[in-house]
């Protein structure tokens, strides 16, 4: 079941929430509305699903699987919605929590209790959770209480499962085993699935497509790599990832036939060599200021010496041990790779890169 | 490990058990005080209802519930409570469903409006009627007088003055409850494919529901107790508009001592019945919430 939204814009008063968004799900992937919170991710879930509606226009339209559903309220359209706290109800046991969606069906289309009773128990043993249909969910941890939730909304058998922060109330150890489950648990059933989050780790881990949202506008569309690698923009850039921003006239002006006004490099582009080494003609020359060596690689926080300009590198720990840093050491430093918008990526093989790194270089 | 958990406990214990404690002559003063006034102007006067209405005989505290003006006064405060809470109920849920789960243009006003009747004085909510429904001058006199409605120095004055007064008391103890929940419950039902009314009754309703029994009990308490605003419309007529509270007011002018006192007791045990309730639901309340 695939989901399209087109030309999308909801306002609140004077605020506008989206600004014509479009998006399209492919059927059976699993996509991420990725964004700082007030991007719009959330409230454009909530479109999808029925609980919000988009302001009224002439060419703006939901399809699901393509039968439009614009009009059609949140029950009738057949989404699994779960919630970022959960929004179990809390005086009804797990049991009948995980059946209240097929006991809402017209009496017609609604199965007998043993019926519901076997759905239920399948479904308590899909999200791993069997033997809990006596319990309230008061008596279950946070990460249980959302699977429970998931189930739930599984029950009724949508079409599409919506999933909003679904992990954002747990803490990081439950976070990061839950989303592992869900990923390996979407690739099972292959429901069309679309979660908003604002954590790009979380995104870039577990979708299939990242919709990277920004300001009521949608910014970038892609693969995780993609985004990561290839970001169409200044905010996508500093929204996925750490990354060191120069502006134009500290890295030597690229004069006045350039648009550009600010170089990014990210942390394990930069390489750090021993001052004396004379090896790289384009190097720029730095000082250490923190050397943090825990974790799965060595950071280096680093100050250029020409402007006093702030900036990181990552290298492994080998490396690190090997250069020996101490704050306050003088360092020569190479990019490995130079982003420029709206120019596009520079490497060190581009003639334009290696300009750009040499008039930095000789601005010094 | 072992030396510093026995140093531990061989140190002396701490003088000071908290920061904020005052010196304990000042503590003592404090709470004598407090009990001082507790006895004076709460449990004096409950003993005293008690004991002047039983301290001739339990013979003649029965009697008065034989006079048939006692009866009346007792069955139509009833009625006034019978019609009177199920109204505000209904009234209290749909406000507070209003407030708590849309946004509207005026709804603080609406907010606002609702404690009225807390902030006027009862006689003024009685004036108000009567300007309203008398058949001399008010608003709707020709109607009334076409019709032969009697509103004022009748049933439907008492129970409108009555409503009017209890007015808040459900909404007021749904709102702050409604408002903490929160809605993504009622979204979580609407997407599972639940309609407006089984959601209201499976999932909103038991959310609320210790707030809603509390804010009943608390209606019609006040319900069976209102004396001004009823005084006002009512007309006191003995055997036919006088409710318990105005009755009492008029053994007790007749010099009726015992039979005042007697009919006071009841009353003064539907409140310690509502303290009581009140407790209990309290309780249960919190237990649900920790379980």
């Amino acid at each position: 079941m695939s989901i399209q939204a087109h030309n999308i814009t909801k306002t609140f008063g004077k605020f506008t929430a989206l600004d014509n968004v479009s998006l399209h799900v492919p059927s059976g992937r699993l996509v991420s509305l990725l964004g700082p919170s007030g991007s719009g991710k959330t409230t454009l879930l909530r479109i999808l699903a029925g609980l919000e509606f988009a302001d009224p226009s002439s060419n703006s339209q939901i399809l699901f699987h393509d039968q439009d559903v614009t009009a059609t309220s949140a029950g009738k359209r057949g989404v699994g919605f779960v919630f970022q706290h959960y929004a179990l109800f809390k005086h009804m046991t797990i049991e009948a929590n995980i059946a209240f969606g097929l006991r809402s069906l017209a009496r017609a289309g609604r199965p007998d209790d043993a019926t519901i009773n076997r759905r239920v128990n399948e479904l308590l043993g899909l999200v791993q959770l069997d033997g809990l249909q006596k319990r309230y969910p008061s008596e279950l941890s946070g990460g249980q209480r959302q699977r429970i939730a998931l189930a739930r909304a599984l029950a009724v058998q949508p079409k599409v499962l919506l999933l909003d922060e679904p992990f954002g109330a747990l803490d990081a150890k439950v976070r990061k085993d839950l989303r592992r489950w869900l990923r390996t648990f979407q690739e099972e059933i292959k429901i069309t699935t679309v979660f908003v989050t604002h954590d790009q780790e979380e995104a870039l881990e577990l979708a299939d497509e990242v919709v990277v949202m920004n300001n009521a506008r949608v910014e970038q569309v892609g693969s995780p790599q993609q985004v990561y690698d290839d970001p169409a923009s200044p905010f996508v850039i500093e929204f996925l990832g750490n990354v060191n921003r120069f502006s134009a006239i500290t890295a030597g002006a690229v004069d006045s036939g350039s648009a550009a006004d600010v170089i990014y490099v990210r942390p394990h582009d930069v390489d750090i060599q021993p001052a004396s080494s004379k090896e790289h003609q384009y190097a720029i020359e730095a000082r250490v200021q923190h050397v943090f060596s825990a974790g799965n690689y060595g950071r280096v926080a680093l100050e250029r010496i020409l402007n006093r300009e702030p900036f990181e590198a990552e290298i492994s720990r080998a490396r690190l041990r090997e250069l020996d840093l101490k704050p306050g050491d003088l360092v020569s430093v190479v990019f490995r790779h130079v982003r420029l918008f709206p120019k596009g990526v520079y490497t060190e093989s581009d003639v334009e890169g290696e300009q750009l790194v040499a008039t930095a270089t000789a601005a010094q | 490990m072992a030396s510093i958990v026995s140093r531990i406990r061989h140190s002396p214990p701490p003088k000071t058990q908290s920061a904020i404690t005052e010196s304990p002559w000042c503590r003592r003063l404090l709470i004598g005080i407090a009990v001082a006034f507790l006895i004076m102007f709460l449990f004096f006067p409950l003993i005293a209802v008690f004991y002047e209405s039983l301290k001739q005989g339990i013979a003649l505290y029965l009697s008065t519930f034989t006079d048939p003006d006692a009866i009346a006064a007792i069955q139509l405060t009833l009625i006034v409570a019978a019609i009177v809470v199920p109204l505000n109920t209904i009234f209290g849920i749909a406000v507070a469903w209003a407030i708590t789960k849309f946004s509207f243009r005026g709804k603080s006003l609406l907010a606002t409006v609702l404690d009225l009747p807390f902030a006027v004085s009862p006689v003024i909510a009685g004036l108000i009627f009567i300007l309203v429904f008398s058949t001399t001058h008010g608003w709707f006199a020709p109607v009334l007088n076409e019709t032969g409605i009697k509103v004022i120095f009748a049933l439907p004055g008492i129970a409108l003055a009555t409503l009017f007064i209890t007015l808040p008391f459900v909404a007021r103890e749904l709102i702050p409850i409604m408002q903490a929940q929160g809605k993504d419950e009622e979204y979580a039902a609407l997407t599972l494919g639940a309609g407006g009314f089984r959601t209201f009754w499976r999932v909103t309703l038991p959310n609320v529901k210790w707030g809603l029994f509390y804010g009943i009990i608390l209606c019609n308490a006040r319900a069976m107790g209102e004396f001004g605003a009823v005084a006002v419309v009512s007309g006191n007529i003995k055997g036919l508009t006088s409710t318990m509270p105005l009755y009492i007011e008029t053994l007790y002018m007749e010099y009726k001592t015992v039979p005042a006192f007697a009919l006071a007791s009841i009353l003064t045990a539907l409140a310690l019945v509502t303290l009581i309730g009140k407790n209990f639901i309290e309780w249960r309340a919190a237990r649900d919430s920790a379980s």
